[in-house]
């Protein structure tokens, strides 16, 4: 058994790095707060590889297997009671190594490592540059603990603490309204599914009486009396299970921008662009779908009806979020669409997945794209860093001809544009194929929807690409007439091309590892082979939808203009986003605030709070009425003398008489 | 150890500053009198903690007697468990908080620093008490300076308020007296809390005297619909007497409904207990939607407020082990978190001289560290984890789910859905308040905090951060208390 305790440093080490900068990087660490925070997660990133080198290691040597086996199996590196409600039931702070974890630290920590070097260059010379770096390194502390909790709860707690950092973030140009608003929507969208979550695990820990995720998983997949009680009770005429389960899974698709909870998405594109790449494109927002991968043997085995719910948002919202993606002018916007599109096809992806062998080949091929979107969405973001730091705009139509001042972008971007479009050899073509077999295997209609979005992901994509380094000279004037922004912004920093060199050949790399060897649904490494003849569809649809981006957008012309105006209602549909903002606006506004917060106020203050000061009135009236018996005067003392004397005396004639 | 000294410190200080001169010496007396109860509070905890490791596992420790009035069987009996040692811990740190930032106090500061000091020695005096006589007596003594602190150092409508605040406590002390008067008669002569616990309550004296105790202690906390002195009586006191209202004072009847009424009634308690969870939860629910509302940031957190201490009321009520430990947690989660909430209201205010969301904006820029911590207790209000209410919450909710039926799990629902509406409210006053442009041009020459209030500030944000960190220390200061209570309420036939 190796020794795993160094693991917990993964997480702690940012975290140092947050209590530091926090409390002393406005004045004292100022200058050097990005050094620090990037040494910190530098340190972070490689005890991550060397955690995933000792787990995966080679063969049947590696860690992670046990004896005579060739699965890789969990192992729990570190656990202690951190709150305890009963005996069992207690929220335990602890480390969980699995294939899906330690995927997930690399991820993370190599993707934040990326984007804590290219903000050196890009935050320069900002006023809070320390508090910057403080908050990016709670995020990476937050997103390192929450992929390696053995406990839901614990992680739950990181789940609000992404959440928080992420509030923190987008809102970091605080005087920015749009920035603030941004944020605030962020947060109370995602709190609202998480109160989802947070229903889902009361009721799963209920009945499981555990809140360990091992404890949980075995009880709940197998007939043992808890798994008994939990599917007899019903709600509704479903299964507690199947409750908790979805409700678990509305807390991930609120983080994971699932329709219809994906709102908050493209507005937290106010935050600083590295910003975007590492929370809203590469890490937190896929924390849903590795929710959902965490409690998949449950999902899969007990409770076919709350996979389907997830299968059928995730499709929906990779189609619709294309859709969408497709009418953006905002280059961020666009970015962020794609990413609700991509993190769709992982929801999917682990939808139609069965668990156990080569039929998880789904859970597979989402881990998968996870971790190839990972690579070339953040490389994206970051090239739309450099872009915007150019240009100072993130609108495409102020772009244009990009490509001679960009050389280096340019040749990245293109790369990032060809892997998200699933053209070979890049990343996402790989990982995308294995996801479309995998629906093709088990559910046609999923499998359409899918195979549609990728020519529409192609399309929009390289509609990016095309505004912004092709399409005549339009923006190069504009960059060049502004003097200012030329002589500041003259070349790239190192800092900044650095991390796009390295995630690009991510870009073109990543799609070689065999993935399937290491992480799968059960454990047991398995062989994935995509036959040649089924990748001809998606390949092909991914081209047309390259050419006709290319035909609309390659060149200045007024074709998109034509063809937005020949569909217009639908176009203005999609435009608006379908409106789905200002529905949200509807509901909040008017019903909560207007029809319950509004009457709730008065009610308390004129009601409730008004029958306490008609108490007191009616006392003091009372004692008015009645004050006026002591006046001092002695007639009237002598009136109520003799007159209680008479009363009296008929009272006792009265009784002595019965 | 002896825990007169709680009631000497303070009286000692009172006195004292009552003779000295001017604001200078006052405050510096204030300042040392409230960091000897800290102190003195840190060396019962450490001391506490070695009694029990040594294995003593009385109820009470540190327990002394002293008859007072033996013809009523009054005794001056103090004593204490986790729960108040707790308990007092917090007092002592929001005493010592609420004299830092009145530093500058005046007019009348000595006055001001002494009625401070006394509702301090009325807070230990009921948290140390076994005696419901006793018990009472501190009760009243922490009312009183309440309506001259009001009354005198208020703003707005002081006089309205502090008549309100008075005449309300004073009716929830007249039901909770009554309620004693009812245990005395009904068990044999007794206010020994120790000892009533012994006997049988009969199931007629528990069914008439526990509303009169749960509502009379309920008043304190907020215990809808007689929640309406806490807006007012909060907005319009001076900073350091709302935090000690929100932060102890609340907390006094909590701490009552759990000791006195629950704790010696539990019959009653579970006979009444859905009405006690239908209330908690109104004021849960109903509470947030109102805050929601408000434009002055005191309203705003004298609202949330109720909110807030809907969650201990919905804990007792719910009577599992974890909703209870649940609702002491919340106790003092809420005291740390409503005081540094009032606390950085107060410096806000004194400085912008208004209060009104819509008229402040983009503090954060000229006032960072204010506006920090305001941005740090708005966060602990929602809920955030590494902070103290989330504990507290969480415990509550997974003690309240423990709780089968409906009619329970229901109101766990719309408890756990509060914080959604928290969230709105909080981030809707912090986005408008410290986020943003700078509103006003005169905001730009603001200074931001002293060093008394940065003192303060970092004092209550140690103790939130300390709990929401590592909530296991507290847990199993609490936890003796709490089995017993349990085994108490199980003897009688309670719970299974």
């Amino acid at each position: 058994m190796a020794n795993y305790n160094y693991i917990a440093w993964i997480p702690l080490l940012p975290l140092a790095g947050f209590v530091l900068l926090g409390l002393f990087g406005r004045r004292r660490f100022r200058g050097f707060s990005g050094i620090l925070g990037t040494g910190l997660i530098l340190a972070a990133a490689l005890l991550s590889l060397y955690a995933a080198w000792q787990y995966f290691g080679a063969g049947a040597g590696a860690a992670g297997v046990t004896a005579g086996g060739s699965a890789y199996k969990p192992i729990l590196a570190m656990k202690f009671t951190w709150l305890s409600f009963s005996p069992g039931l207690s929220i335990d702070m602890s480390v969980l190594l699995d294939p899906i974890s330690v995927m997930m630290i690399v991820v993370v920590s190599l993707v934040s490592l990326m984007v804590h070097i290219f903000s050196l260059g890009y935050m320069k010379g900002e006023e809070r540059f320390g508090t910057y770096y403080a908050f990016l390194s709670l995020f990476s502390f937050s997103m390192l603990g929450l992929v390696l909790s053995g406990n839901i709860f614990q992680l739950f707690i990181f789940w609000e603490l992404v959440g928080c950092s992420s509030f923190l973030l987008i809102g970091y140009y605080y005087d920015r309204p749009s920035a603030v608003a941004a944020s605030k929507k962020a947060f109370i969208v995602t709190r609202f599914a998480d109160l989802g979550f947070l229903i889902g695990i009361l009721i799963l820990s209920f009945y499981g009486e555990t809140l360990d995720f091992g404890t949980l998983i075995h009880r709940l997949t197998t007939p043992s009396p808890q798994f008994l009680s939990i599917t007899s009770a019903s709600f509704l005429g479903f299964s507690l299970l199947s409750w908790g389960l979805t409700l678990v899974f509305i807390g991930g698709a609120g983080k994971s921008a699932m329709f219809p909870l994906h709102v908050w998405l493209p507005d937290a594109m106010e935050g600083p662009t590295p910003v975007s790449a590492l929370i809203h494109a590469a890490t937190m927002v896929v924390a849903g779908v590795y929710l959902v991968a965490r409690l998949f043997p449950v999902f899969s085995l007990s409770d076919p009806p709350a996979l389907g719910v997830v299968a059928y948002v995730g499709a929906f919202s990779a189609l619709i979020a294309a859709i969408m993606a497709c009418t953006q002018t905002d280059i961020k916007r666009v970015l962020a669409y794609s990413t609700m599109s991509q993190i769709g096809y992982m929801m999917f992806a682990l939808g139609v997945s069965k668990y156990g062998g080569e039929g998880g080949l789904g859970y597979m091929a989402s881990m998968f794209h996870l971790f190839t979107h990972a690579g070339f969405k953040a490389l994206l973001f970051l090239c739309a860093g450099v872009i915007i730091h150019r240009v100072h705009s993130n609108e495409m139509n102020a772009m244009g001809g990009l490509r001679r001042q960009l050389p280096l972008t340019h040749i990245c971007c293109l790369i990032a544009c060809l892997a998200i479009s699933g053209i070979p050899p890049f990343s996402g073509f790989f990982s995308k194929e294995e996801i479309l077999l995998a629906a093709w295997q088990s559910n046609k209609l999923i499998y359409g929807v899918g195979l549609f979005t990728s020519g529409l992901t192609a399309y929009y994509m390289f509609r990016l690409y095309f505004s912004i380094f092709w399409r005549g000279p339009h923006g190069v004037r504009q960059a060049a007439g502004d003097p200012g922004a030329g002589d500041a912004h003259g070349s790239t920093p190192v800092s900044m091309n650095l991390p796009l060199v390295v995630l690009a050949l991510g870009a073109l790399l990543a799609g070689l590892i065999p993935f399937s060897h290491f992480v799968t649904s059960d454990g047991e490494p398995i062989d994935t082979h995509t036959p040649l003849s089924f990748s001809i569809a998606p390949v092909a649809l991914a081209l047309a939808g390259i050419g006709l981006a290319a035909w609309l957008y390659g060149t200045m012309s007024d074709r998109p203009r034509r063809l937005a105006s020949a569909i217009g209602g639908l176009y203005r549909l999609v435009y608006h986003t379908f409106y789905i903002d200002e529905i949200y606006a509807f509901i909040t506004k008017k019903i909560l605030f207007n029809l319950v917060g509004r009457p709730a106020a008065w009610i308390d203050r004129n009601i409730v709070d008004g029958l306490m000061n008609g108490l007191a009135s009616f006392t003091a009236w009372i004692s008015a009425l009645i004050k006026g018996m002591q006046s001092g005067k002695m007639q009237d003392y002598a009136l109520y003398f003799f007159t209680g004397i008479a009363g009296l005396a008929v009272l006792f004639i009265y009784i002595w008489k019965n | 150890m002896n825990l007169s000294l709680f009631i000497i410190i303070p009286l000692v200080t009172a006195v004292a500053v009552m003779c000295c001169r001017g604001l200078r010496q006052a405050r510096w007396i204030s300042l040392a009198g409230s960091l000897g109860q800290l102190l003195l509070s840190f060396v019962l905890l450490f001391r506490f903690g070695q009694e029990r490791a040594a294995g003593n596992s009385s109820r009470m420790l540190f327990e002394y007697r002293h008859s007072w009035f033996a013809a009523w069987h009054i005794d001056y009996h103090i004593g204490v468990d986790g729960i108040s040692v707790a308990m007092i811990l917090l007092t002592a740190v929001i005493v010592l908080a609420g004299v830092l930032v009145s530093w500058n106090k005046g007019p009348w500061s000595k006055e001001f620093f002494s009625l401070l000091l006394i509702l301090a020695l009325g807070a230990y005096g009921f948290f140390l008490s076994l005696d419901l006589f006793t018990m009472f007596f501190f009760l009243e003594l922490s009312v009183i300076p309440k309506y001259l602190l009001i009354g005198i150092w208020g703003s707005g409508r002081k006089e309205y308020s502090a008549m309100k605040l008075a005449l309300m406590l004073m009716s929830g002390s007249a039901l909770v007296f009554i309620g004693l008067l009812g245990l005395y008669y009904g068990s044999g002569h007794s206010f020994d809390i120790l000892q009533l616990a012994q006997v049988p309550i009969s199931a007629g004296v528990q069914r008439t005297f526990f509303p009169c105790l749960f509502i009379g202690f309920g008043i304190f906390t907020a215990l809808f619909p007689l929640h309406t002195w806490v807006p007012d009586g909060h907005s319009s006191a001076p900073t350091a007497a709302s935090m000690f209202l929100a932060g102890i004072s609340m907390k006094l009847g909590a701490y009552g409904c759990l000791r006195v009424a629950t704790y010696l009634m539990p019959d009653a308690a579970r006979e009444y207990a859905p009405i006690i969870i239908v209330l908690a939860t109104i004021a849960i629910v109903y509470g947030a939607f109102a805050t929601m509302m408000q434009k002055d940031l005191k309203y705003i957190n004298a609202y949330s407020s109720v909110s807030h201490c809907g969650f201990i009321l919905l804990g007792i009520g719910m009577l599992t082990r974890a909703a209870i430990n649940g609702a002491v947690l919340q106790m003092i989660s809420h005291g740390l978190m409503t005081a540094l909430f009032f606390a950085s209201i107060g410096m806000i205010y004194d400085r912008a001289h208004t209060r009104m969301v819509d008229r402040l904006g983009g503090l954060l820029k000229v006032m960072p560290f204010i506006s920090t911590i305001f941005v740090i207790a708005g966060l602990c209000s929602l809920g955030l984890p590494g902070l103290s209410s989330f504990v507290a919450e969480i415990t509550v909710f997974i003690g309240s789910w423990q709780h089968p039926g409906t009619m329970y799990r229901l109101a766990t629902i719309l408890a756990c859905a509060s914080i959604v509406i928290t969230a709105v409210y909080i981030l809707r006053a912090s986005a408008q308040t410290v986020m943003g442009p700078v509103k006003d041009p005169q905001f730009s020459v603001l200074t931001d905090a002293a060093w008394y209030e940065r003192l303060a500030s970092i004092l209550l944000v140690a103790g939130i951060v300390v709990i929401g960190v590592a909530p296991f220390w507290l847990n199993d200061l609490l936890k003796p208390g709490i089995d017993a209570f349990m085994v108490h309420a199980g003897q009688t036939g309670l719970l299974k």
